[in-house]
């Protein structure tokens, strides 16, 4: 009942467009990658890059009117949500595929308590009595373990603190079980502590509920402990994608290597001078078509018009080919994607 | 290394507090206080740098804010270069100012959209009243050179310029009076990865170029790790640890210092660091624990033997400050802070 590759998601060469005063912008431009059962998927890359655009628009929940989906196919457990209803998407979404937000103050109602935000969840998705809908909101409570879950049922959303509100929004989204949990920088407005008992939170869940995740974050020490395999996104595209051990161990394009080694760590020198990119994000009207982080650098190549193809260097391990970004290694070409 | 006795610090707060009032009731009365900052020693040399870590709420932007007055602190004192300005009025502050300046978190926020870049660097001058037109317009071309931003952005709006272009902004507004003390308030935390190690390098290098101290704010302690020279470690209003970066976290003493430490997601998936999770949240300011407030937190069995202990910083190494805390030390440390003698605190009264 998966994907055409046996995995439970699929995203085929997915193009998502914002239309805007200046045109049709491609924020999404041809993205494909695949969530193997019971597996976490980071999508990792600097703001604008396309990886919150990709991931919400495997449950279609892009600003409207503006974002729409122009192409390609997503997988799901046989189905391809890109062409299903806006009913049976509404099924999936909080359904089959549970969504984790980053700032739970905005994903939450203000003016509900607690326990009628969970109860809804689970009055929406199942045919369920509203006292047995009640039991189930407080044991949903109890298993992302909220303290007194009875007596937080009755709570207004800021009556609670950061990370006991991303408890809560964790448990909506996995409240009807879930195969598949998107969640979108879920510990970026947290404190570290904090950010530790949610990543904590989430992998044991993942080992109860035996869930797959994509987890859409900038933060490189978060995907490196989390993570089995890895997204890099830049200017909306794939540059490069491998198993986690894979990609830190061995990063191949040159935007990766920038991003791996421009965070200091604990090993880093004091006051060392840290590698940086220079430049920033190409804005989504300055997207060329050829190789976007040569547009980043400056360099303007002839024959760099068209778009790097995007090869398996060895098994598992993809990269955009650019003369210039992957210069310096060897390619035993074996598949070629595009 | 920084010479303490031969070079006489540049900044010492003692006993600092700041606390908010917090009113109820129909008369709105005061019932009760926000001990943001509550009792804080410490000192800043001139040409180092002073990370200060801990949660969202435990009073580190109030301290930052306080140390250069742009909150009046409760009690306590702020000697900055021999003059004590926690008393000051603002007026008297004014002249005093120009060697004290503030880096903020958000630039969007902390910059006025109405007034194009040149105007936004060239007001502290106006305010001061310093060199004429003409000079005014070299030194912010000057400044802008200085920060890595072409001449041509003085006339364009900060609103036009990326989150990190905007933060080069603000350094070059807080450096045009050359300043001998920046406070840095998580001054990277809002940016991209590529663009957090460019603003940091900068730093360094104006540091290097200038001779400047900072107050380094920020929660990613893998940055502040990287730019400072010692790191406080602040805990509910209150520094619980002291010491250079590379002791700090290579061997903590305080319990909480080990646990945030512990929690820092590293960027290598074949490393797996065992975490000291905790469980709950910062407890509130508002009314904080009798007795050692991360004892309370994690349910520690001595806290009870905390409550009236007086839980100062003392020396436990050299250089390495920690609070006498029984909840917090290990039983080693707890027996050899108790035993010394005479506690060394960091009063400089």
């Amino acid at each position: 009942m998966n994907g055409p590759n046996g995995n439970i998601l699929e995203v085929n060469k997915l193009i998502t467009s914002f239309e805007t005063d200046r045109g049709l912008l491609r924020a999404v431009d041809q993205v494909s990658f695949s969530v193997p059962e019971g597996k976490t998927v980071g999508i990792v890359g600097e703001s604008g890059c396309g990886k919150s655009v990709t991931a919400m628009s495997i449950v279609r929940l892009l600003p409207q009117p503006a974002g729409k989906i122009l192409g390609g196919h997503v997988w799901f457990k046989g189905r391809d949500l890109v062409q299903a209803s806006d009913d049976e998407i509404r099924r999936v979404r909080g359904g089959e595929i549970g969504v984790i937000f980053q700032e739970p103050m905005s994903a939450l109602n203000p003016v509900h308590r607690i326990g009628r935000q969970v109860v809804e969840v689970f009055r929406l998705h199942q045919k369920i009595s509203k006292r047995d809908a009640w039991d189930a909101a407080v044991e949903m409570l109890n298993l992302v373990r909220i303290p007194a879950p009875e007596k937080r049922m009755m709570d207004y959303p800021h009556q609670l603190s950061g990370g006991m509100r991303q408890r809560i929004v964790i448990a909506l989204a996995l409240a009807c079980r879930p195969s598949l949990v998107i969640a979108d920088e879920p510990t970026t407005a947290l404190d570290v502590t904090v950010q530790a008992q949610i990543l904590d939170l989430m992998a044991r869940l993942q080992d109860e509920m035996k869930m797959s995740i994509i987890l859409i974050t900038h933060d490189l020490g978060v995907i490196a402990e989390t993570c089995d395999e890895v997204v890099v996104m830049y200017a909306g595209r794939v540059v490069e994608k491998a198993s986690a051990t894979e990609l830190f161990a061995n990063p191949l394009h040159a935007y990766t290597k920038g991003l791996l080694h421009s965070i200091p760590t604990l090993e880093t020198p004091s006051k060392s001078v840290l590698n940086t990119i220079p430049g920033m994000v190409a804005s989504l009207a300055e997207h060329t078509h050829g190789c976007r982080f040569c547009q980043r650098m400056g360099r303007s190549l002839p024959g760099t018009r068209e778009r790097p193809a995007f090869i398996e260097v060895s098994p598992g391990h993809w990269v955009e080919n650019c003369a210039v970004c992957t210069a310096n290694i060897e390619h035993p070409t074996s598949n070629i994607e595009h | 290394m920084f010479n303490f006795i031969m070079n006489p610090p540049l900044l010492t707060t003692s006993n600092l507090r700041v606390h908010f009032p917090v009113r109820g009731g129909v008369m709105l009365r005061q019932t009760g206080a926000v001990r943001a900052v509550d009792g804080v020693s410490l000192d800043i040399a001139p040409g180092e740098t002073l990370g200060l870590v801990g949660e969202s709420g435990c009073g580190k932007s109030t301290l930052g804010k306080a140390v250069v007055r742009l909150l009046k602190p409760t009690s306590g004192s702020i000697r900055f270069a021999e003059t004590d300005i926690s008393r000051l009025s603002q007026r008297a502050l004014r002249p005093l100012r120009r060697d004290f300046q503030m880096i903020f978190q958000d630039p969007a926020e902390s910059l006025d959209p109405r007034m194009s870049v040149r105007s936004i660097i060239e007001e502290p001058f106006v305010i001061h009243g310093i060199g004429s037109r003409a000079e005014r317009h070299q030194r912010v071309n000057e400044l802008l050179d200085r920060v890595g931003l072409p001449t041509s952005a003085a006339e364009r709006y900060s609103f036009e310029f990326s989150g990190g272009q905007r933060q080069r902004i603000g350094i070059a507004r807080a450096l045009a009076l050359k300043p001998k003390l920046i406070v840095c308030d998580e001054p990277v935390s809002a940016l991209d990865v590529s663009i957090q190690s460019q603003i940091l390098n900068l730093l360094v290098e104006l540091q290097q170029d200038f001779g400047l101290s900072y107050l380094f704010i920020a929660h990613d302690l893998s940055v502040v790790k990287h730019i400072s020279d010692r790191v406080a470690v602040m805990y509910l209003g209150k520094i619980v640890e002291l010491a250079p970066a590379e002791t700090i976290y290579r061997d903590p003493r305080h319990a909480y210092t080990k646990a945030l430490l512990s929690a820092i997601p590293t960027p290598d998936p074949r490393v797996r660091r065992e975490k000291i999770l905790l469980e709950g949240d910062v407890p509130s300011p508002i009314d904080p624990p009798a007795g050692s407030a991360f004892g309370h937190r994690i349910n520690h069995p001595r806290y009870d033997e905390s409550i009236g202990l007086d839980l100062a910083l003392t020396e436990i190494a050299p250089g390495h400050m920690v609070a006498a805390d029984p909840c917090c030390l290990s039983e080693e440390d707890w027996r050899k802070l108790r035993l010394s003698p005479a506690p060394q605190s960091p009063e400089f009264e």
